[in-house]
């Protein structure tokens, strides 16, 4: 019962939020909520339910492994989300605090979903409840941007759907019902119609892949980020590409079931290199460094995906990754914003010099460019540590070459921006005499919170979490 | 397969190379909306027994797909003041012929795929992935924000099509919610297009190129 309230408490807080009357006190909502979700997460982390074999919706071990993660993620941004529309006051947020909770709401079904439709729908439903969000602040940038997410995104959702469809029919081909439930696909196994599981392989991971941001589908990516607000910047790199990435774990043990997991993995394990060499070059030029989360983004998706190519220990690296990236992210994402709320821009033309004029964001942003470049003691360092592990366990050492020339590339690239926007003497976009931006601990607390919890799951890993992993990748790899 | 719904498949595929070889938009949305009451129709013809739960999906996607949207989309050219899509990034003849060879090539491929006996005659296959391809190519080739929106619902359209070979597998539930969900992605959609007129007095995508690297 209490994992359906995961996804009936945000939802009923988003229709409460809907008809609330008051401007001032309707962020409130936002923290609420995201506590109740939080408390009931991480309790079921904690007291795992018990799961019906045939259900379309539970807190499977998968879901338990991963969305206690997006629940404290999305709680340090409510917390945040209520000063941030403070300082928003001149812009209504009615739609903004209703759709950020349905989202969150979405993202609990979304995780728990154990029927491939029932997954698409959810991962649509949240893709089209984030276009508001993203053009929040109504700049004719800011259209630009949704109109390309709502073109990328939407094409690959189609995709996505075209590939469940496919899997069906692989189902109904191989002589089975068509059942869409994982769980019966994959007790079909072998008995699925190989060229069509292979096409439906290939469609979703274009589909899903597309949600989650691998190269060559980012595009739209850069561009979202850039200009949604810092915390839906934080929410959709954190919680909604984690969303793509179990699906894709989900397919993956289908496909595997059926006997094609050596061709997944292949293609996996290229994607994910793709991505993160990608990502590493478009690091080293990037000036804007609202764009440079993105494509941190991309490159962390691609770290995901080639553990997920690393079979049994690969994905347990892996998920503990989704916990560090999704922490370390938050922390990047709304220290970011507070710079460019104080500084009026961006890019490294125009600003400079935020450690004197935003000192506590600057600190943490710097820390977090630290945590996301996998040094220690941030939780980064430690899962991909393990992610190296398992490929030389799993012997892919030329994989681990190109992943760790990548992460030195993306280390350059990531510093040169940084420091150029930390360093130096003052420079704002800004005239002079404005109001100066209040650097409160309202805004400075989620992401302290933040980058404290990623160095606390990297340092000292509760054996809880440790055990939710390995219960997931046991889930996923049934034979063995 | 009863052929009245091979009938309806061929009608959606001429639609498709109607839609692409026009540079009219009024034209372009009427082959649309009538492609979308095509589909929309296909559901009670080949369910063999009356099924309350069919027959309200069907209606709902013939209003949705063959009169809301196309609504929306007309009003938005009418507000944005475009008729003609000007200069496309592919011309109308290459995407024609893009099209038409399209179409063979799908029901030559749909011969070698490997599918159930009662499928094997039918147009279903061939008709969804030459709707996809047509949606790609509008998508891809057309500058117009309208046209592009045209082009994602005919790839929506092929995508459906598929879906109805697992008709009688998947319950209707999963169905009128994917349903329920396109509806409102084009619905955003359309609200989106009328705001990027507003913000660039335009709907004309090449306008669209602050954001690069």
């Amino acid at each position: 019962m209490k994992e359906l309230l995961l996804i009936f408490v945000p939802v009923a807080g988003s229709a409460l939020a809907a008809v609330w009357p008051s401007e001032r006190t309707r962020p409130w909502l936002l923290p609420a909520v995201g506590l109740i979700h939080t408390v009931l997460s991480l309790w079921l982390l904690i007291v795992p339910p018990e799961v019906a074999p045939h259900a379309w919706l539970a807190f499977d071990p998968l879901a338990r492994a991963v969305l206690p993660a997006v629940s404290l993620l999305f709680l340090a941004c409510a917390a945040y989300g209520v000063s941030y529309l403070r300082v928003r006051a001149e812009r209504p947020n009615r739609v903004f605090v209703s759709l950020l909770l349905l989202v969150l709401g979405l993202l609990s079904a979304g995780h728990q979903a154990r029927h491939l439709g029932l997954l698409w729908i959810t991962t649509e439903a949240v893709t089209l409840a984030a276009v508001p969000l993203l053009h929040f602040n109504a700049t004719p940038r800011a259209f630009e941007a949704t109109w390309k997410y709502l073109l990328v995104g939407g094409t690959g959702v189609a995709l996505s759907l075209l590939g469940s469809f496919c899997l069906g029919y692989a189902s109904l081909h191989g002589g089975g019902q068509g059942d869409l439930t994982f769980v019966a696909l994959t007790a079909q196994g072998a008995g699925l119609s190989q060229p069509w599981v292979l096409t439906a392989w290939v469609l979703l991971l274009v589909g899903y892949g597309t949600k989650m941001g691998l190269a060559p589908m980012h595009t739209w990516k850069p561009d979202a980020y850039g200009e949604a607000p810092g915390i839906v910047g934080a929410i959709l790199a954190g919680g909604v590409t984690t969303v793509a990435f179990t699906a894709l774990l989900r397919v993956r043990m289908v496909v595997d079931a059926a006997g094609d997991g050596a061709i997944a993995d292949r293609t996996l394990l290229a994607i994910g290199m793709f991505s993160m060499i990608v990502a590493a070059l478009f690091l080293l030029g990037t000036r804007d460094m609202k764009r440079m989360l993105a494509y941190s983004s991309v490159e962390h998706m691609g770290i995901l995906i080639i553990g997920a190519g690393f079979g049994k220990l690969g994905v347990g690296a892996a998920l503990f990754h989704v916990w560090s990236n999704s922490l370390t992210k938050g922390a990047l994402f709304l220290s970011a914003g507070n710079m460019h709320r104080a500084a009026g821009g961006r890019t490294m033309d125009e600003i400079g010099g935020m450690s004197s004029l935003t000192p506590y964001s600057a600190a943490i942003f710097v820390a977090g460019l630290f945590a996301v470049t996998a040094c220690p003691p941030f939780g980064p360092f430690f899962s991909e540590l393990a992610l190296v592990r398992a490929g030389f366990e799993s012997h892919h050492g030329i994989t681990v070459g190109v992943f760790l020339g990548c992460l030195l590339f993306a280390f350059f690239g990531l510093t040169r921006l940084v420091f150029a926007i930390v360093d130096g003497r003052p420079r704002t976009a800004l005239k002079k005499g404005g109001k100066r931006f209040p650097e409160d601990a309202g805004v400075i607390a989620p992401a302290l919170v933040l980058m404290a919890l990623s160095v606390w799951v990297g340092l000292a890993t509760p054996s809880v979490l440790r055990e939710a992993w390995a219960a997931a990748v046991a889930q996923l790899f049934p034979a063995s | 397969m009863s052929p009245s719904v091979n009938l309806l498949v061929g009608v959606a595929m001429g639609l498709n190379l109607l839609a692409l070889g026009s540079g009219r938009l009024p034209a372009v949305i009427r082959a649309v909306s009538v492609q979308g009451m095509a589909l929309g129709v296909m559901p009670l013809i080949m369910e063999h027994h009356f099924d309350w739960l069919v027959t309200v999906v069907a209606f709902f996607t013939v209003a949705v797909k063959g009169f809301v949207i196309p609504h929306l989309l007309s009003r938005a050219t009418r507000a944005a003041n475009v008729e003609r899509e000007n200069q496309p990034f592919i011309g109308f003849v290459p995407s024609l012929l893009l099209g038409a060879g399209g179409t063979i090539a799908a029901v030559a491929l749909s011969r070698a795929l490997p599918l159930l006996p009662e499928h094997t005659g039918s147009l279903l296959v061939p008709g969804a992935i030459a709707s996809v391809l047509t949606g790609f190519v509008m998508l891809i080739g057309r500058a117009k924000a309208i046209s592009q929106v045209c082009g994602y619902l005919i790839l929506e359209n092929g995508i459906y099509l598929f879906g109805l070979l697992l008709i009688n597998a998947t319950p209707l539930l999963v169905e009128a919610g994917i349903l329920l969900d396109l509806t409102v992605g084009i619905f955003v959609i359309g609200i989106i297009v009328d705001r990027i007129q507003r913000a660039f007095d335009s709907l004309d995508t090449r306008k669209l190129t602050v954001l690069r690297e």
